[in-house]
């Protein structure tokens, strides 16, 4: 099954880069020439994967930060280090810009508003799939007993399929002469059609939603699946009921399942760019939209640099604060 | 064969309708005798599939998905099996945070992914855009799930295997050969199809990283502006989602085949 194995592998991704496990024993004494010559070969194969992950995941990675410090004036790139962009971020000014009753003294409020806004239908939409994807997890963790491969297929087949695609599919639905409005009117329960359906914050985190419910399933399943079922009888045994015994064994034995799916989901969706396009017209761009902007059609990349970066920060900390707030290591020793 | 009603049972059909619902409206309408995406339906065509064959530039950007997808899902396997075999058949130091290392491209925003790329390649190095860049990210983005494929296939036969063809006489090259490569291979081709299906489907690196050609998904978000250009973009999309569920159909059977039979390690 590639797609549990996958959540295997997303799982550890998530949670080993954030809290590392004390290192494991050495197989052998370090002077051992046959464990050293072993050794050896071993960092041989995986060289060649290494090197290339280091070439394009790392160095890109310095190449955006040490671009965010240059600077763009018109079509001039100024590669002289400068923390101009970086001050553009947070410049103050005397005039206030609201948005939602929160005000943001900024030059260029443009970027915080929009990083808030990013932060603030991620987050709704990883809540919606986490709720939506935990009883369908549960449902194949526990009723499912016979064809068990095949609900696994189902749920796997969205999470491979064309992300563009199932976006799209959206706009079909909410789209103003979309399959819900002419649906309606063709029953005649509407004259006119529905405007708020597409081009607005919520389209966006419903389709986000959507979009990556199959993702969130498949991590919350496995730690499901790996609970020991003796635990879950000696609970009834001892005279749990149902609820009392989810809450006492179930859920706190899929939580870092769950967690990993949730930072999976929030992750990746802050940045995303392609639903806010797509079904979010105007008032539904998000932080991915600036960067994408500032780098193809605004022609700042410094700029886009520097967004992107800060991005990428504010969402570590976040997620780290999460973990932390949360006792994640605590709950990752309880369980091995 | 009807128990008491599970609300479970009846929730997971609801999901599963809410999963596919929106996605199937694309084949739907695709095959519907108008020019809008709209109920109620007129009747049945194939002529937005038809049309289809006349359009250059769909199929010069079709050809150009699947040459860098055979060539991404050849290269990502290709390094995924020694890495793979490195992580684990060999008590390496330090492999928990290699393979954290090697995930991370799942977890960061592909946005950042293709700016990144976008920087090094045209600021840094002063490489053109082109489609071998598109295919250089997705390398980027295959090899994680290449790597967890293969590694969950090779930790799942018994190593014991690998350690009887040695004492019998193997070098580790004919080992490998003789014994690792055909337990591993359903991983193996599961890997040149997830790879496959990846790169072939991804739209946000493939966007930033193209040159002047584009790939089909590119090709597809160009369209998907243009209202009187529907038809043929559903059809276009239809076929991709079916090409890509087979896919995934045909790998996950593969996957499963090998786990039943023509695993004596599995004893």
């Amino acid at each position: 099954m590639v797609g549990y194995q996958g959540a295997e592998g997303l799982t550890s991704a998530v949670t080993t880069a954030s809290i590392e496990r004390p290192a494991e024993r050495p197989a052998g004494p370090r002077s051992d020439p046959a464990v050293i010559r072993k050794r050896l070969a071993g960092f041989g194969l995986l060289a060649p994967a290494l090197v290339l992950m280091f070439m394009m995941l790392a160095l890109p990675v310095v190449a955006l930060v040490l671009m965010s410090f240059w600077t763009q004036s018109g079509f001039e790139l100024d590669r002289s280090i400068s923390l101009e962009n970086y001050r553009q971020l947070v410049a103050p000014s005397d005039e206030t810009t609201w948005w939602y009753g929160i005000p943001f003294p900024l030059a260029y409020p443009v970027p915080a508003i929009l990083m808030l806004k990013s932060l603030a239908m991620s987050l709704v939409a990883t809540i919606a799939v986490i709720a939506v994807s935990y009883p369908m997890a549960y449902f194949m963790a526990f009723r499912v007993t016979r064809h068990k491969a095949l609900w696994i297929i189902l749920i796997t087949i969205p999470f491979w399929t064309s992300y563009l695609l199932r976006v799209f599919s959206w706009k079909i639905v909410l789209g103003f002469n979309g399959a819900i409005n002419s649906g309606l009117k063709a029953m005649g329960l509407i004259e006119e059609p529905l405007e708020f359906l597409l081009y607005n914050p919520t389209a966006v985190v419903i389709t986000l939603a959507h979009a990556w419910v199959a993702f969130a399933i498949l991590p919350i399943y496995v730690s499901l699946e790996k609970i020991d079922r003796n635990l879950l009888e000696a609970a009834s045994d001892l005279g749990d009921s149902r609820l009392k015994r989810f809450f006492r064994i179930t859920l706190p034995l899929s939580a870092p399942g769950t967690i990993a799916a949730s930072l999976l989901v929030f992750i990746p969706t802050v940045g995303d760019y392609v639903t806010p396009a797509l079904v979010g017209g105007p008032g539904g761009t998000m932080i991915g939209s600036l960067v994408q902007d500032l780098f193809l059609k605004q022609n700042n990349a410094p700029l886009g640099a520097a967004v992107s970066i800060v991005m990428m920060l504010i969402i570590a900390v976040l997620v780290l604060l999460f973990l932390w707030a949360i006792g994640y290591g605590k709950l990752r020793a309880r369980r091995s | 064969m009807l128990r008491r009603p599970d609300f479970l049972w009846v929730y997971a059909i609801v999901f599963i309708a809410f999963l596919y619902g929106p996605v199937l409206l694309m084949p739907l309408f695709s095959l519907n005798d108008g020019n809008f995406a709209t109920f109620p339906l007129k009747g049945f065509t194939l002529r937005h599939y038809s049309s289809m064959a006349a359009n250059t530039s769909m199929i010069l950007a079709l050809e150009n998905s699947l040459k860098i997808a055979v060539v991404v899902s050849v290269v990502s396997t290709g390094l995924g099996i020694p890495a793979a075999l490195a992580l684990t058949r060999f008590r390496l130091p330090g492999s928990r945070s290699i393979v954290s290392f090697m995930m991370l491209p799942l977890v960061i925003p592909s946005i950042v992914m293709g700016v990144a790329l976008l920087v090094i390649i045209l600021k840094f190095l002063g490489i053109q855009l082109s489609l071998w860049t598109v295919a250089a990210g997705h390398i980027l983005i295959c090899l994680p799930y290449c790597m967890s494929v293969l590694m969950s296939r090779l930790e799942g036969f018994d190593p014991s295997l690998e350690e009887a063809s040695r004492d019998l006489g193997c070098n580790a090259w004919q080992t490998f050969v003789r014994v690792t490569l055909p337990l591993a291979m359903p991983g193996v081709i599961s890997s040149l199809l997830m790879g496959f299906i990846i790169s072939f489907d991804e739209f946000v690196i493939a966007f930033f990283l193209t040159g002047t050609e584009n790939t089909l998904p590119v090709y597809l978000y160009s369209q998907l502006r243009f209202p009187n250009k529907l038809p043929g973009t559903l059809a276009l999309g239809s076929l991709i989602l079916l090409v890509s569920a087979v896919l995934v159909v045909v790998a996950e059977i593969i996957r499963k085949r090998g786990v039943q039979s023509g695993n004596p390690g599995d004893l």
